[in-house]
């Protein structure tokens, strides 16, 4: 199975990985641990799980704008997610992707209810394009 | 997005890579808020400066901007994580004032002033009326927004330094007429005299109303202070960057058709929420959340004149160095210092790395509550500027508690609904 998504860029690049997706909106400060890269916050329905490597889909970004750095940190930890794709994009995700040269897009055609933990997925951050691959 | 000559330069990084970088975040933040176009800002203040809160990946990000990227307009910085000069005296230890220096000087190597405080208008960065500026700090940004009738979103740490070093904002949200209309008539029914009734009136509209923007009635009038109070509070539980008060601040607003009340029992509920029970001994005793103005100052120095500071507890009066430096000239620092009070210039309670330290804090600030709760996990009390002097002399807390109100009492609580 092979399918094509269009989603508005936000942070440019090309990275592929295992998708890992929460229903709730992402905290990195204080939410993520940056030296590992699991998931702390207890809100969060994927508490507990590593961000480390994924193609990480959540509906948007919350919490401390301190947050983008927390991913820049990640990303220099080697714990960062491969690529990010939102629901809708907001301030504290899209500076974080930009400044850690992370892949971000958001906005992908037919939501984000298509994309299921496990599958497979290549995020085009230069084209807009996204790649799921069971 | 369309961009000038010179912007299209910048974002191919004919002007270097810091601004390369810069002009990406603001192109960003524009297409994903809808902006046309990026304006000129006048001024910036960068939050994220305490290294407690930057790490060791924070400071790589701005050693890397600061190999080729220079402020180009007016640029102030946040509080750190330490007094700058004095951090011994605050109990900081060794390494965390080697980084947090680290992080001031590439600060300083971009040309950034460092001035480490959340009250820039206090020393100098002061926007007029309808300026658009590039500031970060929510206290700040709704002092800008209410208070000065300047233009600014509530930017991040990042995105605020972009702004410094190309001088740009992406002209969305808060720097556009509709969006700086009030959404919500709130009525006020409560008396308000000190400073911690303006934190708790931000508590309880926070609580409310969220981040919509309000357009307070039957406030009569208010001092800096206590506007600075409500800045911080009401951003920080609720979010908004901009309230209007009726009769005291400067921007025009339409009336809203969305109305809610409150009472002096939601300003006396909100008094008590930040008050814990039992702990009636802080062991430290904080004001200056925002910093102190040079008013708050003098008042402190009549209160601690002649009295001393209980053995064992500390009492922190957190500050611009520029406004210490007036205090020292006009004699109060000495009469401070004499009591044994500690000026904590350049940082504050809420970025110094002072978790496991304390465990009560005494303070007149609603915002110092929720972070010393959530971040340091200590205990709070929260009560005017002379309940906290009282504190500090007399190690004990004895403020007047305020009643919490009951709840089923009908004819005296007052509704939107009504």
């Amino acid at each position: 199975m092979l399918a094509e998504v269009k989603a508005r860029v936000i942070a440019k690049g090309v990275a592929e990985g295992d998708l890992l997706v929460s229903q709730k909106p992402v905290s990195f400060y204080g939410g993520v641990d940056p030296d590992s890269g699991v998931v702390t916050d207890g809100e969060s329905d994927i508490k507990g799980q590593s961000i480390a490597g994924r193609v990480l889909v959540f509906p948007t970004g919350k919490g401390s704008t301190v947050g983008s750095y927390t991913l820049y940190r990640l990303k220099k930890n080697g714990k960062a997610p491969a690529a990010i794709i939102n629901g809708e994009c907001e301030t504290i995700c899209a500076v974080g992707g930009i400044i850690s040269d992370v892949p971000l897009v958001d906005k992908p055609e037919g939501g984000l209810a298509q994309f299921k933990t496990g599958a497979k997925a290549k995020v085009d951050a230069n084209a807009g394009v996204i790649t799921v691959t069971q | 997005m369309e961009l000038t000559a010179d912007e299209k330069e910048m974002l191919e990084g004919k002007q270097g890579n810091a601004v390369k970088k810069s002009m990406e975040i603001l192109c960003a933040l524009g297409e994903i808020y809808g902006a046309k176009r990026l304006i000129d800002v006048s001024s910036v203040q960068i939050a994220g400066v305490s290294y407690d809160n930057l790490g060791d990946a924070g400071l790589e990000y701005l050693s890397e901007l600061a190999k080729d990227g220079r402020a180009r307009v007016l640029t102030t910085l946040n509080p750190a994580g330490m007094d700058l000069e004095d951090w011994r005296k605050l109990g900081i230890p060794e390494d965390f004032a080697k980084k947090q220096l680290e992080v001031i000087d590439a600060f300083k190597k971009m040309g950034v002033i460092a001035s480490c405080t959340c009250t820039p208008y206090f020393i100098g960065n002061l926007p007029r009326y309808s300026e658009s500026v590039a500031w970060s700090e929510s206290s700040a940004v709704c002092f800008a927004n209410s208070v000065l009738g300047a233009r600014t979103n509530r930017e991040g740490g990042p995105s605020a330094i972009a702004s410094a070093l190309t001088g740009k904002t992406a002209e969305y949200g808060m720097h556009l007429d509709e969006n700086r209309q009030a959404q919500v008539l709130v009525k006020v029914r409560a008396k308000l005299r000190a400073v911690p009734d303006f934190g708790a009136l931000g508590y309880a509209t926070g609580k409310k109303i969220g981040n919509k923007v309000p357009l307070f009635v039957g406030v009569k009038r208010a001092s800096v202070e206590q506007l600075k109070s409500l800045c911080a509070s009401i951003a920080t539980y609720g979010g908004t960057a901009l309230f209007h008060i009726k009769g005291v601040t400067p921007n025009r607003t339409r009336k809203p058709t969305e109305e809610v009340i409150i009472t002096q029992n939601d300003v006396d509920d909100a008094k008590v929420a930040l008050t814990d029970a039992g702990y009636d001994e802080p062991d430290i005793i904080s004001v200056g959340c925002p910093h102190c103005s040079i008013n708050e100052v003098r008042r402190i120095a009549e209160l601690l004149d002649g009295k001393h500071v209980k053995e064992g507890k500390e009492f922190w009066i957190c500050i611009a160095r520029p406004i210490k430096q007036i205090a020292e000239q006009a004699g109060y620092a000495k009469t401070i210092e004499a009591s044994g009070a500690k000026f904590a210039c350049d940082t504050c309670m809420v970025v110094a790395p002072i978790k496991g330290r304390f465990k009560c804090l005494a303070t007149d600030s609603a915002k110092s509550c929720f972070y010393a709760r959530g971040k340091n996990a200590f205990k709070t009390k929260f009560g005017t500027l002379e309940e906290c002097v009282a504190a500090a002399v007399t190690g004990e807390w004895k403020a007047k508690q305020a009643k919490q109100a009951k709840p089923a009492q009908p004819k005296k609580t007052e509704t939107a609904a009504e």
